[in-house]
């Protein structure tokens, strides 16, 4: 017995975490996937409804307006991130001898928490006394802007205080990238006479391809789970103008007592990550098998 | 200095600016009274600076009914992240361990599917883990968050110090297997020695991930049991009476405090912890 024990003591010390991952990941997916299939309304209901759920679901104007804004969401803010970063990253790439206390100011929005910021972005953005007020002050009377309560322009605030909040971190990923590039093909090419642009586009960028996947990986792993910013922000208003499907999940499981329409909602959430995260976590283990 | 230098230093300049306003915005308004909010402009500075707005923000401003101010929910937070980072933390760095240098067939997929569960949308558990939590008789307390924050911190912790302990090499271990040393005596001598710097990654890391938390804040607390980010968002998103700006920067401020805090003193420690856990491998 006791030698039994010595002998599964590793197994014994994993066990509990993974009997927590099993339950509380892969079993909590498995009850979520199948909620999605019966009749549930308030209370959930095991019986078996087909896709009754996701019909209902994909019948909800409220559910379009979610996908289209994460569509738009997703698109702008990771487009934007990458390109921030990115300039970010290769200007700080040029021996600036305050680099370590740019970096840190760049980065810093990143420490903190969505609400935190969502916070300060509603106050700066709020119509009557933040941007506009400031600009009115400054002798534009007639100037406008009122995009956080304006139902078609609204996404575009949780746009701009999600590129503030993340792009330092697109940074941070990029200056590694950069500096994990062999300085010798670079001093070869500069001797070559190849220009400092021509080197980035065409030598630095291009061998950099591996962080680019992995960061645009995070960024719209980030775009799909907002929740914390537009809650905050905008609330998903005016009126659902700005949901996105992380809000209308929580919106009809604790709000509208709709669990089956939720759980539709959740399971293709999932499959959407899913379909970006597994070939990037099956490559990037693939790759450490063979070097 | 060439003229492509200059130009360097003044778009890394606007970029400070674009990264630093937010903060100098939030901290006059946070000082100001609300009169001078309304007279002068956003970025104006006060012209009297009133610590007011921070005191009401900790001692008496309204979250829901109660008019309390943050300082319970802030305690929340810390009796919330403090058990969770110890312990997913400790389980982390047990399982990497074990998956490093205890190999068993199979370590491989349990990595993996460890490694899976940090990638979800977190949307997929909310409801099952409500009841869950019912189930278990902690639905709304601290101790039932606690519980969330370590389910799904272990995931990356395993990862952080599986990733590290690779590094170790297995000579170390053989030798000390060979001279009778047990599986505990090698963790506790040998690794955990060799250990500090991804302790303190993996701490800083799960503290800040367990004290920013919202989605399961607002999903599994209830009244006064709340951590201090739905707490902030409660105070934010009243209807009721006159909107407070300044009071809302001041709560604002106290909520992002230690985590701003632990980033300009271990900074180095957060990145590390950012690249590592996107960059796998």
């Amino acid at each position: 017995m006791l030698r039994w024990l010595q002998n599964n003591l590793p197994r014994i010390v994993l066990a509990p975490s993974l009997v927590a991952v099993a339950v509380f990941v892969y079993g909590f997916i498995i009850w979520t996937a199948y909620v999605s299939m019966t009749s549930s309304k308030l209370l959930p209901r095991y019986d078996f409804a087909g896709l009754l759920q996701y019909e209902k679901l994909w019948s909800m104007p409220r559910w379009y307006v979610a996908l289209e804004n994460l569509f738009v969401f997703s698109g702008l803010f990771i487009f934007f991130c990458m390109a921030l970063g990115l300039l970010l990253a290769i200007m700080l790439d040029q021996r600036i001898r305050l680099e370590g206390a740019l970096r840190t100011i760049y980065l810093y929005p990143m420490a903190l928490s969505f609400v935190v910021t969502g916070t300060a972005w509603k106050w700066i953005l709020n119509p009557g006394l933040g941007v506009e007020k400031m600009v009115r002050d400054l002798g534009f009377e007639s100037f406008e802007f009122n995009w956080l309560v304006d139902p078609d322009m609204a996404i575009y605030t949780i746009v701009i205080a999600g590129v503030w909040q993340s792009s330092g971190f697109v940074m941070a990923m990029f200056l590694a990238g950069l500096r994990s590039i062999d300085s010798e093909i670079i001093k070869a090419a500069h001797m070559d006479g190849a220009s400092l642009p021509r080197i980035y586009l065409g030598i630095i960028i291009p061998s950099m391809s591996p962080v680019f996947f992995s960061t645009f990986v995070v960024l719209g792993h980030l775009a799909i789970k907002s929740f914390d910013l537009i809650v905050v922000l905008t609330g998903g208003g005016p009126g659902y103008a700005t949901d996105m499907p992380a809000t209308f999940m929580y919106a009809m499981a604790f709000q509208r007592g709709r669990i089956g329409i939720s759980a539709a909602s959740a399971t293709i959430m999932l499959m959407t990550v899913m379909a970006v995260v597994v070939p990037y976590l099956y490559s990037e283990l693939r790759k450490k098998d063979n070097d | 200095m060439t003229v492509g230098r200059w130009l360097l230093f003044i778009v890394l300049g606007i970029f400070v600016a674009y990264f630093l306003t937010p903060l100098y915005v939030m901290v006059i308004t946070s000082l100001k009274s609300l009169d001078d909010i309304r007279m002068g402009g956003m970025m104006s500075l006060p012209t009297e600076i009133t610590f007011d707005p921070w005191i009401k923000a900790w001692n008496s401003a309204c979250v829901g009914i109660q008019c309390e101010g943050l300082n319970g929910y802030f305690w929340n937070s810390v009796k919330i992240a403090v058990p969770a980072v110890l312990i997913s933390t400790i389980l982390g760095a047990l399982n990497g361990y074990v998956l490093t240098k205890w190999r068993f067939r199979g370590a491989d997929i349990v990595f993996a599917l460890m490694l899976f569960g940090c990638f979800i949308p977190f949307q997929v558990v909310l409801m099952p883990m409500a009841r869950m939590l019912g189930f278990l008789g902690v639905a709304g307390t601290i101790p039932g968050l606690v519980l969330v924050h370590v389910v799904y911190g272990i995931g990356f912790a395993t990862l952080f110090f599986r990733n590290y302990y690779v590094t170790i090499p297995d000579e170390l271990v053989k030798a000390a297997t060979i001279d009778g040393a047990g599986f505990f005596t090698i963790f506790w001598r040998i690794m955990l020695p060799l250990s500090v710097p991804i302790i303190v990654v993996t701490v800083i890391w799960q503290f800040t991930q367990i004290w920013n938390d919202f989605l399961f804040g607002v999903s599994f607390s209830a009244g006064g049991g709340q951590p201090i980010t739905v707490a902030l968002n409660n105070i934010v998103n009243s209807s009721t009476g006159v909107k407070e700006y300044n009071l809302d920067m001041a709560a604002a401020m106290i909520v992002g405090l230690p985590t701003f805090l632990v980033y300009v003193f271990a900074g180095r420690y957060f990145i590390r912890g950012l690249t590592a856990g996107s960059v796998k491998g």
